[in-house]
């Protein structure tokens, strides 16, 4: 029977109905109906510090755990605040749902005090947004903002919902009813053509490829990949948030691909005669330049999103679906295979290039980056929950944490948005909490959102942070040092001592400044109850290698110079 | 190649803006846009022509029509028989008797065109056609002064002769 309520209960109602627990946000003028009915509800607020961090939490939990994540806002700066961490998602497919409250309908129009056009801001950095001026909407607004943000290709989905429709008392009942959404396509049928091209190309080749991405994950398809895989004996190079989507250790898995790739899985790339792009989209990240990109290859894209297919690499078969749901019709069909020796010839190609020359050095006294990685990565048993930040430090965690399972990586891929480590570790912790979560940053994207800390405190959660500090904004200076002449402009960095900034909000601090002390420093995180802070003072100009420059062959990967002190130390 | 797009629209608030905002951010270039309401209820229905350098990108750019939750049809007329029309009014000066009697009789030679009003130094001259013809008409009228001029964009459908697109037979059958 229906009820009286007002819009903000029914606002909460809703959100416990689609099963969400935990929300992050800040409060303001425009949300204060919603603030005071909070307590009647059974779902717990995530006060953070800054809203940007609201839509990373919630973006962090979302992709630990597969659900929805939820942010909350206030009207004009709340809602503001939060288009970097909307944009974040939106670039990396990842369904999410950001309330933000917005002046009272009469004003709206008007410049009223923190009005501003969310809904105009965010249109291309959401996958859909709504407005809401009246109570009676907020319930089937919601409901379509959580189908739309997890259906098809997900995405973010935010609400705007005035403060008079949060405060209007209304009769509430709560409407299960299937959703209709007349001009929205989540499904397609699975194209029988396509697909049995599909199979006679998979048939012919002797030299396939899988790349497999983030869709792997999103479908939940990695079970079903890994037995496609397996009976047809083709070789799968990894995408940046593919990473975790198939065992690293599983021997099919050659790595990573792309701009800081291996460099044998880029050659694997332009010399297959076969590429299976499961749920990937041809970033330029990973193709390099076009033109000279996998000439010799047929192409076969799986892809939940139309306009993805033949939008930056023309394919010869598109097969719109979910991943998941086309690669089971896929298996069924195929038949078995071998590849022995394209296989084979990957793995020579493997052992002549310069395997991880850092991994293999021995302790000279100084600290890499890359040790911290590949030592979090032993003493962790593989098994943390790693989210990073943007930069040099992102790209030697994914060449040297070796994910063998599924949403162990949490990163900000298509955006690249420092200052992101932070925040989605708290969200991925509330989604997790019983796995071990790493924040790796470096000391400059560690820096944008460091008032984080004090949510941590707050929330009593444990997250270990680890600080990559080499005094840089390293990445940039690794491009300033190889395009630039060396011309460091802007990127020497001063910090505060991140052990006293721990200490000030209470957490335990450590620095740590050479390789003999890794594995006391991890167990020591370990073993603290509270969040802890590692400020890792690593070597200063280290750079990532190999690298395919911006644009050019996937195949001209710079390999790191011999001259290297790095590679001359390993002799001593 | 200039492509020709009908796309069936939630009649909404804020969906013209979300159509011009796809376009833009993707950097496909819009010709002309027309917008009115459809023969389907709560139905808004635009004629959308849009420079399209490939097939690919034509596909694209329905496929991204697509993804725009307001958007509930979309039909590429290009390479398929169909009727196109724009509009444009022209006010000329025509103070002149001289000129007054050649507007005249340009606005005679083109049987699409219409004297729509006549004030004592002006006249307004409508023409309805393919743009092209338009087009050529605005060109005849170029060497005089034109006191105002509006071109509305084309607006398109499909010839009886083509087959109904499932997805306007399926938006038929909601209603
Ligand atoms: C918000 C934001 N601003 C600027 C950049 C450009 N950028 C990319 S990597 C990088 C340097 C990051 O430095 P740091 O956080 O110290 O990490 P490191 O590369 O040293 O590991 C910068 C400035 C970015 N990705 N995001």
């Amino acid at each position: 029977m229906a009820k009286k309520v007002k819009g903000a209960d029914v606002l909460w109602d809703v959100l416990i109905r689609q099963g969400v627990e935990v929300v992050f946000g800040y409060p303001g003028g425009a949300t204060l109906p919603s603030y005071d009915a909070l307590h009647r509800h059974r779902i717990h607020h995530v006060l953070v510090r800054h809203e940007q961090g609201a839509a990373h939490m919630a973006d962090g939990f979302s992709r630990a755990t597969g659900k929805v994540g939820v942010a909350f806002a206030t009207s004009g700066p709340g809602a503001t605040n939060l288009v970097t961490g909307l944009a974040t998602a939106m670039m990396d497919s990842v369904p999410m749902v950001a309330v933000t409250g917005q002046v009272n309908s009469h004003l709206i129009g008007s410049d009223a005090f923190q009005e501003t056009d969310v809904t105009g801001i965010t249109l291309p950095v959401t996958k859909h947004n709504f407005l809401v001026t009246k109570a009676q909407e907020i319930m089937p607004t919601l409901r379509k903002a959580f189908y739309i943000a997890q259906s098809g290709r997900p995405g973010p989905v935010l609400v705007d919902i005035t403060k008079d429709a949060q405060a209007a008392e209304i009769e509430y009942e709560y409407d299960d009813r299937p959703i209709r959404l007349s001009g929205y396509r989540p499904s397609y049928k699975i194209d029988k053509v396509e697909l049995q091209r599909a199979l006679e190309l998979i048939e012919k080749a002797e030299r396939p490829l899988i790349l497999a991405g983030h869709g792997v994950i999103r479908s939940g398809a990695s079970k079903i990949l890994q037995q496609f895989v397996e009976f047809t004996n083709t070789p799968v190079a990894m995408t940046l948030l593919g990473l975790g989507a198939f065992p690293a250790s599983h021997p099919l898995n050659l790595g990573m691909m792309g701009m800081h790739g291996e460099a044998w899985v880029n050659q694997a790339i332009q010399e297959a005669d076969l590429l299976l792009a499961f749920g990937m989209r041809f970033d330029d990240r990973v193709t390099g330049n076009l033109k000279t990109y996998a000439t010799k290859a047929r192409k076969i894209h799986i892809e939940i999103d139309p306009s993805e297919i033949n939008k930056n690499v023309k394919v010869d078969v598109g097969i719109v679906g979910d991943l998941r749901e086309v690669l089971e019709v896929l298996t069924a069909q195929v038949s078995a295979g071998d590849h022995g020796e394209w296989i084979e010839h990957i793995d020579e190609m493997k052992g002549s290039s310069a395997v991880r020359d850092i991994q293999s050095l021995p302790d000279n006294g100084h600290l890499y980056a890359a040790h911290v990685i590949n030592d979090l990565w032993r003493y962790t048993h593989g098994k943390s929950v790693v989210v990073t930040d943007v930069g040099q430090h992102q790209m030697w965690e994914a060449q040297y944490y070796k994910h063998d399972y599924l949403r162990g990586l949490i990163t900000s891929g298509g955006l690249g948005t420092m200052g992101f480590a932070l925040p989605a570790a708290i969200g991925a912790k509330f989604g997790r909490p019983q796995d071990e979560v790493w924040a790796i940053a470096g000391d400059g994207g560690f820096q944008m959102t460091a008032c984080e800390l004090s949510t941590i405190a707050q929330e009593g959660i444990k997250v270990n942070v680890a600080i990559i500090n080499n005094g840089f904004l390293g990445m940039v200076r690794q491009w300033q040092e190889m395009f630039y002449d060396k011309n460091y402009s802007a990127t020497p960095m001063r910090s505060p001592d991140f052990v006293k900034l721990a200490d000030a909000h209470g957490l335990p601090g450590l620095r740590v400044t050479k390789r003999s002390e890794m594995q006391d420093a991890v167990a020591w995180a370990q073993a603290q109850p509270q969040s802890v802070v590692i400020d890792f003072r690593v070597e200063q100009e280290d750079s990532v290698y190999p690298m395919v420059p911006a644009g050019a062959d996937l195949h001209n990967m710079i390999r790191r110079p011999m001259a290297n002190p790095i590679v001359e130390t390993a002799e001593d | 190649m200039i492509h020709t797009f009908v796309a069936y629209v939630e009649n909404k608030p804020g969906v013209l803006n979300r159509v011009s905002s796809l376009f833009r951010r993707r950097a496909y270039n819009i010709e002309s846009l027309a917008v009115g309401p459809a023969h389907l209820p709560g139905i808004s229905r635009m004629t959308i022509e849009v420079e399209a350098a490939t097939e690919d990108i034509a596909h694209q750019i329905a496929a991204n029509l697509y993804k725009l939750v307001d958007v509930l049809h979309v039909d590429d007329l290009t390479n398929r028989k169909s009727v196109k029309r724009a509009l444009a009014l022209v006010k000329i000066d025509t103070s002149n008797p001289q000129v007054r009697s050649e507007i005249i009789q340009i606005a005679s030679i083109f049987k699409q065109a219409e004297i729509v009003d006549a004030a004592p130094s002006s006249l307004i001259l409508e023409i309805v056609g393919y743009e092209d013809t338009v087009e050529r008409f605005i060109r005849m009228l170029e060497p005089y002064r034109i006191l105002e001029m509006q071109r509305t964009g084309v607006v398109g459908m499909l010839r009886g002769s083509e087959p109904v697109s499932e997805g306007l037979a399926a938006l038929e059958e909601q209603q």
